[in-house]
């Protein structure tokens, strides 16, 4: 009886949605296995975590108030008053540091397999779009509780623009929405963090999703050059229920973190106070802002700081035109510097990263 | 003796003229007596010209004639001529009308410090000091000179003052602890010991709170005299004036003036007052209000209840403080209840404030406002711990759920595979 009534609804939806070809499709669709393939589940996960999200910001904004006057204490009442207010909010914190870890190892993966290659560039470069999203969304949302830590690393966070030459001023006041940090840039970052940045991830998520599906996986070299080459295994659904172990152990996660160490709230934004000692970026932003520490005043006739910041964005789009400077892979050579080169970009992220949170932050 | 110190001088002078340049002789021809004294040895004769060079005075313009008179137009024994008006040391018993010829005229302070007191002599007038040097003519009581120094007197907010607030009490101390001098007047000479056990003292050095009593802002800046009986509350109640006037309506404040018992001194000391704490009240170990009352008499039974009353308040504000904290080092957001239980601690001050009047349903009153703030965040801070347990619960069974969950997707894997 049931069955039936399935069937039914399946042939119904299928005559107007086109579902059998979605399932042709899914049926057809394989993943390759070999020794790398655990990496082809970080997307996933990564798109888990951003659904999670979507889902938990949008409760949030039933109660978020995007003002300096009431934004702190909408969030007050919100983790004391509001019933699993404060399982919303750790979980879409939480949620956030995981997704923007998930999506490095993802890019470091993909990076290190040579998964770029033709004719998967702009894949690639919707990836690193969706990577700079990724950081923005943690930036501007940041700032939002506006309690006194965000606040002021979101002022030490701006000034760093504000040292681009020529139009650094204009970006740093554009940003702001003024001179400081005020209730004008928390508005500001609202309507970013909640408007344009879920507009534009959801376009380059869709490129960045068809392609993975017009492409399928990329297998890497070592495996396509042995003897055998690389065995499969079907999407649906034994990939897909993988992935949904994956999403599984990364929902377990994230209630752990959320009932262990829920976020906090800490005390209320004050323009009036001096900045408290050691404050600290978010740690994804850690190793830009530790290498700027190190960086004399002046570097020939310019500032360091600037040099520093023209420097990581030099390195930016060096790595969004990887596809393009890798041409022994274009070629389909064999060819180990890019490996080598990503392998140092992790090491030189993980000991500035450690030395941000361990060197005496006087110096 | 008369004839030598007139040799000293003229030599000091010829020497003056002989070894400086004229240049500067003429600069300092308007005061002949700082050239004089200057070149004199190191000594009685040439320290006050030495000192007066940072005396306050001398800023303003003075010159040594404005106390001394004399002519400072001319050089050598000349311009001592008490034919000029020159009266050489003052006598102890001129100094205090010779300080006020222009202390004690508004008129003449007010082009120099208009914000400056001119009651100063009349106040010394009225002081124990100024009594014994006018009444016995007693020339080893203090007058101006001894707090304010001759020579180098300083405004009382410089610290190198001997009356700045941090000096104020050695600088009484140095007669008032003096067993020797005071013998004759039969004054004790503890006060000193005792002021620097005492809070106040603390406050000034310790805490770096200048406006803390020092020995002038009880007993009177000039007009210094151990307070009366019947008004220490008033000098107490400059600064602690709830208290006092609390007091000043209670029974005890009537009580006291018949018993001749110096109000807030007879449970709090004069001197040697320490920082006030709850075993002072009841009839325990360090009550004061066992000097007086047993557990027989009425007073104290009220002793007792206010020792009660004030108890459990106490422990009931610092138990919800301490559930509060735990909650709040657990992750929970109790921001708004720590801040609500202020509320509490602030009515513990008010009730022990208001033991002063002695009054049971004053106290008894303030004591339920804030046992009900106290009580609602005691209450708040246990709905928090037990959210958290409920949480923990939350996470194990919610972990438990996705390992069935993640333990039968991989069955149903195998199943697939091993199926095909």
């Amino acid at each position: 009886m049931d069955r039936r009534w399935l069937g039914d609804l399946w042939t119904w939806l299928d005559a107007r949605l086109g579902l059998s070809y979605v399932q042709k499709i899914a049926a057809k669709k394989d993943v390759p296995v070999h020794r790398h393939t655990i990496w082809y589940y970080l997307g996933g996960m990564t798109l888990f975590l951003f659904m999670v999200q979507v889902a938990t910001g949008v409760l949030l904004l039933f109660y978020y108030r995007p003002s300096a006057e009431e934004a702190y204490e909408s969030i007050q009442f919100l983790m004391a008053e509001v019933e699993f207010g404060w399982l919303i909010r750790s979980i879409h914190a939480w949620a956030a540091n995981l997704m923007i870890l998930t999506v490095f190892i993802h890019l470091f993966s993909v990076l290190l397999l040579k998964a770029y290659r033709p004719p998967r560039e702009i894949t690639w470069i919707s990836g690193i779009a969706l990577l700079g999203l990724s950081i923005t969304f943690g930036f501007t949302g940041y700032l939002l509780p506006w309690n006194e830590l965000a606040y002021f690393a979101t002022r030490v966070g701006t000034e760093i623009i504000g040292v681009v030459p020529i139009v650094g001023t204009f970006m740093l006041s554009l940003l702001r929405g003024g001179p400081d940090v005020s209730g004008a840039t928390l508005t500001r970052f609202y309507a970013i963090h909640v408007a344009l940045l879920p507009a534009a991830a959801g376009v380059f998520l869709a490129v960045h999703l068809f392609l993975v599906q017009k492409h399928g996986m990329s297998t890497p070299d070592s495996v396509n050059a042995g003897e055998q080459g690389a065995r499969a295994m079907p999407f649906f659904p034994n990939f897909l229920l993988r992935d949904l172990i994956g999403w599984l152990t990364a929902l377990a996660i994230l209630a752990s973190l959320a009932a262990l160490f829920p976020a906090e709230l800490g005390v209320k934004a004050d323009p009036f106070q001096p900045a408290p000692v050691g404050i600290k970026p978010e740690w994804y932003f850690m190793f830009m802002f530790q290498s700027l520490k190190y960086l004399p005043a002046h570097i020939l006739f310019m500032e360091g700081e600037a040099v520093g910041v023209f420097a990581f964005g030099i390195a930016g789009v060096l790595l969004l035109l990887v596809p393009f400077l890798d041409r022994p892979s274009i070629r389909g050579q064999r060819e180990r510097l890019f490996i080598w080169l990503g392998i140092a970009a992790i090491a030189y992220i993980i000991v500035l990263t450690i030395l941000g949170y361990t060197a005496n932050p006087t110096q | 003796m008369r004839r030598r110190f007139s040799a000293a001088v003229i030599l000091a002078c010829i020497a003056m003229t002989v070894g400086q340049a004229d240049s500067a002789l003429a600069q300092e021809q308007q005061d002949t007596c700082l050239t004089c004294h200057r070149a004199l040895p190191a000594g009685r004769l040439a320290d006050p010209a030495t000192l007066y060079a940072e005396d306050v005075h001398a800023a303003e313009g003075f010159r040594c004639i404005a106390c001394h008179g004399g002519d400072a137009t001319v050089v050598g024994p000349a311009a001592m001529d008490p034919d000029k008006g020159y009266i050489g040391t003052p006598e102890r018993q001129q100094i205090p009308a010779l300080c006020g010829r222009c202390h004690s005229n508004a008129e003449f302070m007010k082009r120099f410090n208009p914000a400056l007191r001119v009651d100063q002599v009349a106040e010394y007038e009225t002081s124990a000091h100024g009594q014994a040097l006018r009444e016995n003519d007693d020339p080893n009581v203090a007058t101006c000179t001894d707090c304010h120094q001759s020579h180098s007197i300083k405004a009382a907010s410089d610290p190198r003052s001997t009356v700045h607030p941090l000096n104020v009490a050695e600088m009484c101390g140095d007669c008032h602890a003096d067993s020797t001098r005071m013998e004759p007047y039969r004054l004790p000479t503890n006060q000193l010991d005792d002021y620097q056990t005492s809070v106040h003292w603390q406050m000034i050095t310790d805490g770096g709170d200048l406006s803390a009593p020092t020995c002038n802002d009880c007993h009177g800046n000039h007009g210094a005299a151990p307070p009366g009986v019947s008004w220490v509350g008033n000098v107490c109640g400059q600064c602690h004036a709830m208290m006092a006037d609390l007091f000043n309506e209670s029974r005890h404040s009537r009580v006291f003036a018949l018993l001749g018992s110096p109000g807030c001194a007879t449970c709090h000391n004069n001197h040697d007052v320490h920082p006030a704490n709850d075993d002072m009240l009841g009839l325990g170990e360090g009550s004061v209000c066992a000097r007086c009352h047993t557990d027989e008499d009425p007073g104290g039974q009220t002793a007792v209840a206010f020792r009660s009353a004030i108890d459990s308040l106490r422990m009931t504000t610092e138990e919800a403080h301490a559930l509060l904290l735990r909650a709040e080092n657990a992750g929970m957001e109790v921001s708004q209840a720590l801040f609500e239980l202020n509320g509490a601690e602030d009515a513990l001050i008010k009730v022990r404030a208001t033991v002063h009047s002695f009054d049971v349903d004053a106290v008894t009153t303030e004591t339920e406002a804030g046992l009900e703030i106290a009580v609602e965040a005691q209450s708040r801070g246990r709905e928090a711990l037990a959210d958290l347990r409920f949480r923990r619960l939350g996470l194990v069974a919610s972990v438990v759920i996705i390992v069935a969950l993640i333990i039968g997707l991989v069955m149903k894997i195998r199943e697939i595979e091993h199926g095909a």
